[in-house]
């Protein structure tokens, strides 16, 4: 969707972290995406590229480490893994289901110097 | 000066000028920081040379690689310093930021902020004129119009007698925490107030961006079709209410609405779903009686607007 704007947070977010943290480039930047957050990862990673040039970033490497949406069914009490917002439970079928993972969108860590 | 087109000083200071020579810079510039990095010519080099010649798109370059660097960086040449930082941030967590300001200050205020999110020509311009025009005598309404260009809507607002900004947001797909913070500057809504924020046409992106709203609202006309929920779900997901609009279309449409009711609550098990045509007035009266419900519950959570009310 907006993965340009995304790129452009994670790169004010990183010059920030450079002043609290004390480093000056980044070698590796590893981001947590769930499946339900709405981010496409291959336009991520091509804005990712793009709105990095000329920053502290510039050749970092992007990682992504995709995480599994999981979601509460109401009808068995328990947690199932699915697979889309829309998915039935797994188990008994039923739609009564509140996603507890999978949006997430979060930068895990950062290799840097 | 540049090695690569040999531009020289003070010609690209000019913003519009640099443009043309940013991607060439941008690549030498990469692959000679890279190298250079270790060793003890850095500083001098890389600094005098970039700044003096180039325009601020290069500043980032001066500023960060200076960061940590100094004299640390010279005694170990050559030797990777990485190191792991754990950040553990949201990536959006300054929108989300901005998001907290704006909703603290609606609570302060007492002021109901909806956030009115749909497809282009859903018909939320047309909604929230009729819902202006039923309201404006009962409590302040006020409304921040999202596009990416034309102030045409917030006109369209300012007709039926309420306050409207227009927020154009150029190439953007979405309005964000930080532009709605300064759009409420400007339009100060009044203590107790109703603020609809109508978001740029798109099912997609403001589904993702919190304005500090009460609530997202997604409009959905019937000629859409009922299966805009499945192909949009985060969208639905986020919504606290869903509208069907321009039900008055529906004898000339295939819409099948017991399909597209339980679509949407396959993606939102609880969301609450009104029927409206805001052209014929149909339904009106149970999204006017949402709408004060929603904001006897914002002001019941402000002591200084409670008593009064």
């Amino acid at each position: 969707m907006h993965e340009m704007a995304i790129c452009e947070s994670i790169r004010s977010a990183l010059e920030e972290q450079a002043q609290v943290q004390d480093f000056s480039t980044v070698d590796v930047v590893r981001l947590e995406i769930g499946p339900l957050s709405g981010v496409e990862i291959e336009a991520l990673k091509f804005g990712f590229d793009v709105v990095m040039r000329g920053s502290l970033a510039e050749k970092a490497r992007l990682e992504i480490i995709e995480t599994e949406a999981k979601a509460w069914c109401m009808m068995c009490a328990e947690t199932v893994p699915i697979a889309q917002r829309f998915d039935p439970c797994p188990k008994c079928n039923s739609h009564q289901l509140q996603v507890t993972a999978g949006n997430e969108m979060r930068i895990k860590e950062l290799e840097v110097n | 000066m540049c090695s690569v087109c040999g531009c020289s000083d003070g010609e690209t200071r000019i913003e519009g000028k640099a443009v043309s020579h940013s991607h060439d810079h941008k690549h030498e510039h990469g692959h000679e920081h890279g190298h250079e990095h270790g060793h003890d010519h850095h500083h001098g080099h890389g600094h005098d040379h970039h700044h003096h010649d180039h325009g601020d798109h290069h500043h980032h370059d001066d500023g960060t690689h200076h960061y940590g660097q100094g004299e640390a960086g010279v005694a170990v040449a050559g030797m990777s310093q990485n190191r792991l930082v754990q950040i553990e941030m949201d990536i959006l967590a300054k929108n989300n930021a901005y998001a907290n300001g704006n909703r603290a200050h609606f609570e302060d205020h007492g002021i109901l902020a909806l956030n009115l999110v749909s497809s282009p020509g859903s018909g939320k311009t047309t909604l929230l004129c009729k819902t202006i025009e039923m309201l404006k005598d009962r409590f302040p309404i006020a409304v921040i119009e999202g596009d990416q260009q034309t102030a045409a809507d917030a006109d369209r607002i300012r007709a039926t007698g309420a306050p409207a900004i227009q927020i154009n947001t150029g190439k953007g797909c979405h309005l964000d925490g930080h532009m709605v913070g300064h759009a409420l500057e400007d339009l100060a809504p009044q203590d107790g107030s109703v603020l609809f924020i109508e978001n740029v046409g798109n099912l997609v992106c403001p589904a993702a961006f919190d304005l500090g709203e009460y609530a997202k609202v997604a409009v959905l006309s019937v000629t859409e079709g009922e299966d805009k929920p499945l192909k949009y779900p985060d969208m639905f997901a986020a919504a606290g209410l869903v509208i069907f609009n321009k039900t008055d279309l529906l004898p000339h449409l295939d819409f099948d609405m017991d399909a597209a009711l339980a679509n949407a609550r396959k993606i939102n098990p609880g969301v609450k779903i009104l029927k409206v045509s805001a052209r014929t007035g149909e339904g009106m009266a149970a999204w006017l009686a949402w709408i004060e419900a929603a904001r006897a519950m914002q002001i019941a959570g402000n002591e200084k607007l409670a008593e009064k009310a």
